[in-house]
């Protein structure tokens, strides 16, 4: 049954298209503003589930618009780009319920939730691109459509910070055109294939593949916040919180995490890039950058620095089992791609609401947060534990995979990497938890016992925080991440 | 040397001329002058063209060319002098 | 058909006679310059149908052949530049009958109509020209109405400004008649036909030197922009974003046009005018970064792209300029879009804002949403980002240079985008701050029905973008770089 041959345009339209409807409608249209965000995210979902549920039976979705002679605008529905849509999807709609909540009173609604909506699109688009070109395209499209999210606040700090992201994003996409012209040059086509379309240039130019491979994931990991080029991150944090909700979880950081594992597995193809000699430095620098984030993590007061830093460390799980080059590295790197979004997300909206409902900004406030606030430092807690690894959360199912593809790849030392994360991330998250529940609240604080927010805020982590415990705990079920990324690399590493 | 060689020289040195006054000098009427020399430099070169041994015809088409130039050139340099003097009127209304 | 009313001929009269008409009638001067527009607009789509059919047209005026007698000749490229012309031309002209509607500007509305209209002559007669005296009769008339349009406003820095370009563009005009003098004295003809066939002798060499010079000059190629800046930021904004949009692309064209006929410069000549591109892609960057009025830093961001062209140009290698020349073109197209979208937002902003400082502009409590969402858009492309046709153009150039081994110029480019990204983002901060306003700030002040014709050119910057292709293979029709013709 091969109907509706254009739904991956459609999941890119309801976003894409309610952007321009948001950006016109005036300030006050609150009520019309919420419904076309919750109906068109709520669309998304379904949509996407339908989409799965075809790909999932050997529907193959293949969109084509050519741009220059040869160059085409593609769009396609593989099973990585579903894991990756379904991700954006199900949790734009919990961020956009968070959204409202948090931005009721606040000025330019209208601005941010169209860039709201054009980020998501650039997200979807992202997931989608059937090759570099398109991938080019929307990447930079998410750059522009962050930026007014980034300094939504308007205030110096903001607008510093905003330039701060600018450049390096920019640059950094700069420096993706100059990689896309690369392959274009070189292999004479941008597509994503399975295994790889540089095999026979590698061979006849294993220098120009190597300095390829070089530009391509120094730009892409600008936005995986690889290190060095990951500065933008924890300054970054000037964002209101959903977006840095969305930043962490879902759009730039994921982005350029998948933008690398659509590099080494599609555009060199695993083989080829383990021929290169490459996968080893970028398994290492990813290990150097998971063990300098957790350090500087520690070392942060403000919460969502420590968060920010926590992600540094995180994300780059995804390209240290992408760049094991084992197949079960790779289920834990695509597993974590969708845990780390659940966990972190979780996270980043209880921060926002302590900040709300308490005013609650540095670890050391945290004193007994968690009376005050029980649902959501439940959430938080849950997200914590399940960074850390404990089983039976969902940060646990990604880390045993990561630890036994390094052992498959002979790569003992990963094993030692992950026991060394996992205790810096104890270290930096338990005296958190250790805060809000075991520590009583400052006599002076002054704050209502019981502050209230709104069921649109309060509702949100929770929910995540529950997805987080169902990814971990029904890892093996049909649908879950755990099994889709199965199927994902079989495909990857059996072409 | 034969009579349209030096009519050449001369307009390519007369064209020099108004070029470096064109680029050096300070004062507009005279830059507007030293445009105008350019013109008729241009202008000499072009009708060096024209020329051809004696007993045959001037070629007509250069001097066709030559008046298309001048009345350009007259256009422009009203246009030029009409900016000047209305520079002056708002120089000397600031001035005031 | 020699007396057949041609879409070439109407091209070129239409707008002329309108001129007469609008100078003759000025209180109906806003009427017939529509009118003229639109008949012209709707000659050129005519005639882009006909190349469309039928390849390139050719048409002897006035019942004389070349070489003596004028030819008019539409191929891919001059069509689409007339195009250009004529969309960005009706689309400002409609931005116009807003932005000098004041009480104080019955002059500038009774001039702008005829300069406008005899400006329209002139580009129009430039890319359907066939033989270079006709060429510089044309750009002398462009000059004179360009020079018009920036004195418009009447102030004392436009007049200046005004003058000088007036210096530059006379100089650059005579040295092009020089350089006609020399190519006459030489070949005894003045066709493009007859250049082509020519020997390239040292007389030969410099005539076209001449004429590079000339046209630099109009074209402001660093070194030779000093008149640029001041004459395209003091002018008011209909006519800033006809000087930037579409008159220095005049002065492009027919560089592009005789590179075509004229025998192929040597390397290093090549390599001369693109670091005369790479000098201006830096220097005006880094003087727009300085810039403190946002109309100069959009003037200096024109010396900047002129640049980025020059350097298309440049990379031309041992091909000559077979393929290079379409990422010229496709810059120049995007270029002229999106700069007179720009400067029409710019002064929409200062209209509405009442002054274009850009350190101030996050002190005003009136933001002109959709003027700085199209100074924005408009950004993107001029920047290069996608989808734009300005990233395609920067594709192009790049993917040319690389694949020849000209690595400088993949820098000289990408250290342009960057400087873009960092001049541009001054403006955005302006925009998009608040914390410097004491007064409550409305986020939707300043919808006007003005904004709609820059705010199309802008989307139509970003648009064309992904349809690069079917611009690319119009381009291509009649149209033999390199190619035996």
């Amino acid at each position: 049954m091969m109907d509706a041959p254009l739904l991956p345009l459609f999941i890119l339209l309801t976003s894409l298209l309610a952007s321009p409807v948001l950006f016109a409608l005036p300030e006050r249209a609150a009520r019309l503003r919420t419904a076309i965000n919750l109906g068109m995210a709520a669309l998304k979902v379904m949509l996407v589930a339908w989409l799965s549920l075809k790909v999932a039976q050997g529907v193959i979705y293949d969109l084509r618009f050519e741009v220059l002679p040869g160059l085409e605008f593609k769009l396609q529905a593989d099973p990585l780009a579903i894991l990756f849509i379904a991700l954006s999807a199900v949790l734009w709609l919990i961020t956009t319920v968070y959204s409202v909540g948090y931005l009721e009173h606040g000025p330019h609604r209208a601005r941010f939730f169209g860039f709201f909506s054009l980020c998501v699109a650039a997200t979807v688009g992202i997931a989608m691109s059937g090759n570099l070109f398109t991938f080019l395209l929307f990447y930079e499209l998410l750059t522009l459509a962050t930026y007014p999210l980034v300094i939504h606040c308007g205030n110096a700090e903001a607008l510093r910070a905003g330039r701060t992201y600018l450049i390096y994003t920019l640059a950094g996409g700069l420096v993706l055109l100059l990689g896309t012209l690369g392959l274009w040059v070189l292999a004479g086509t941008t597509d994503f294939v399975p295994g790889g379309v540089l095999t026979d240039a590698a061979a006849q130019n294993p220098l120009a593949a190597q300095l390829l491979f070089v530009v391509l994931i120094g730009a892409l990991g600008v936005k995986a916040a690889l290190f060095p080029l990951h500065a933008w991150l924890p300054i970054a944090m000037v964002a209101p919180a959903p977006v840095s909700a969305l930043l962490h979880a879902v759009a730039v950081v994921k982005a350029g995490a998948f933008g690398i594992m659509r590099v080494v597995y599609e555009v060199f193809g695993i083989e080829t890039a383990q021929a290169l000699g490459m996968t080893a430095p970028l398994a290492a620098l990813a290990g150097v950058t998971i063990i300098y984030g957790s350090l500087k993590a520690i070392t942060q007061d403000d919460i969502k620095k420590r968060l920010a830093y926590s992600t540094v460390s995180q994300v780059s799980y995804i390209t240290l089992g992408v760049a094991l080059a084992s197949p079960i590295a790779a289920v834990g790197a695509l597993a974590h791609l969708i845990h780390q979004g659940l966990m972190k997300i979780t996270m980043f909206m209880a921060a926002g609401n302590l900040a709300e409902g308490l005013g609650v900004k540095k670890v050391s406030q945290m004193d007994g947060v968690g009376r005050a606030m029980p649902g959501t430092m439940l959430a938080f807690s849950l997200a914590a534990l399940g960074m850390i690894g404990l089983p039976p959360l969902a940060g646990f199912v990604s880390k045993w995979y990561l630890a036994q593809g390094g052992l498959e790849a002979g790569q003992g030392w990963v094993i030692a990497l992950l026991l060394g994360s996992s205790l810096l991330n104890a270290v930096y998250f338990l005296p958190m938890l250790h805060r809000a529940w075991f520590r009583d609240g400052a006599a002076d604080a002054g704050a209502p016992a019981r502050p209230r927010i709104g069921w649109m805020l309060a509702a949100p982590p929770v929910t995540t925080a529950v997805l987080v415990l169902v990814a971990g705990g029904f890892a093996n079920a049909p649908f879950s991440p755990l099994e889709w990324t199965r199927f994902i690399v079989d495909i990857e590493y059996l072409e | 040397m034969t009579p349209d060689l030096i009519y050449g020289l001369t307009g390519i040195a007369v064209f020099g001329i108004g070029l470096v006054g064109a680029l050096c000098v300070q004062e507009r009427l005279r830059r507007v002058l030293a445009l105008k020399l350019c013109s008729v430099g241009a202008g000499f070169v072009l009708v060096v063209g024209a020329w051809r041994e004696p007993p045959e015809m001037p070629d007509p088409v250069p001097h066709a060319l030559v008046i298309t130039g001048i009345v350009v050139m007259v256009s422009a340099t009203a246009v030029a002098l009409a900016l000047i003097r209305r520079l002056q009127t708002l120089e000397a209304t600031d001035e005031r | 058909m020699s007396v057949d009313i041609s879409a070439m001929m109407l091209a070129i009269f239409l707008p002329l006679f309108g001129a007469i008409a609008a100078f003759l009638l000025p209180r109906a001067a806003a009427l017939i310059g529509l009118v003229a527009l639109a008949l012209t607009t709707g000659a050129v789509i005519w005639l882009a149908r006909e190349v469309w059919q039928s390849g390139a047209v050719i048409l002897p005026l006035g019942g004389w052949g070349a070489p003596l007698g004028i030819d008019l000749r539409a191929d891919g490229l001059s069509v689409a530049m007339l195009a250009l012309t004529s969309a960005v031309g009706l689309l400002v002209s409609v931005s116009a009958l807003d932005a000098l509607k004041g009480a104080g500007q019955s002059r500038q509305r009774q001039y702008f109509w005829p300069l406008w209209l005899l400006l329209l002559t002139g580009i129009n007669g430039v890319y359907l020209s066939t033989d270079i005296f006709n060429l510089y009769v044309m750009i002398e008339v462009i000059a004179l109405a360009a020079v018009g349009l920036t004195v418009l406003s009447g102030t004392r820095a436009a007049v200046q400004a005004g003058l000088e370009y007036m210096y530059a563009s006379i100089l650059g005009a005579l040295l092009f008649l020089m350089g006609v003098g020399f190519v006459y004295l030489q070949l005894g003809r003045l066709d493009f036909a007859g250049l082509m066939d020519a020997e390239p002798t040292g007389a030969l060499i410099a005539a076209v030197a001449l004429m590079f010079v000339g046209l630099a000059l109009k074209t402001a190629l660093f070194p030779l922009h000093f008149w640029l800046p001041a004459a395209h930021a003091n002018a008011t904004a209909p006519a800033s974003a006809l000087l930037s949009g579409l008159v220095v692309k005049a002065a492009l064209y027919i560089v592009l046009r005789l590179a075509q006929y004229m025998p192929f410069p040597s390397e290093a000549l090549l390599t001369l005018v693109g670091m005369m591109g790479a000098g201006a892609v830096i220097w005006g960057g880094i003087q727009a970064l300085r810039a403190e009025r946002l109309k100069l830093l959009v003037a200096w961001s024109t010396v900047a792209q002129i640049g980025l062209i020059f350097v298309a140009f440049a990379r031309a290698g041992e091909l000559g300029l077979t393929e290079s020349w379409k990422a010229a073109a496709l810059l120049i197209l995007a270029h002229g879009v999106a700069k007179a979208a720009m400067f029409l937002a710019a002064g929409r902003i200062k209209d509405e804002i009442g002054h274009d400082v850009i350190r101030d502009l996050d002190r005003s409590p009136i933001r002109p949403t959709l003027a700085q969402f199209t100074f924005a858009l408009a950004a993107i492309s001029l920047i290069g980002l996608p989808p734009s046709l300005g990233f395609i153009g920067k594709w192009a150039l790049m993917e040319g240079a690389m694949a020849s081994g000209y690595w400088h110029w993949v820098v000289v480019t990408m250290v342009g985008t960057l400087m873009s990204v960092a001049y541009f983002s001054r403006v955005f901060a302006g925009f998009l701050r608040f914390d410097r306003v004491r007064a409550p700030v409305g986020e939707h002040q300043g919808w006007a029905l003005a904004d709609a014709a820059p705010l199309t050119l802008a989307f139509a910057a970003i648009g064309l973008g992904l349809m690069a292709a079917p611009i690319l293979s119009f381009l291509e029709i009649g149209y033999p770089f390199g190619v035996a013709p």
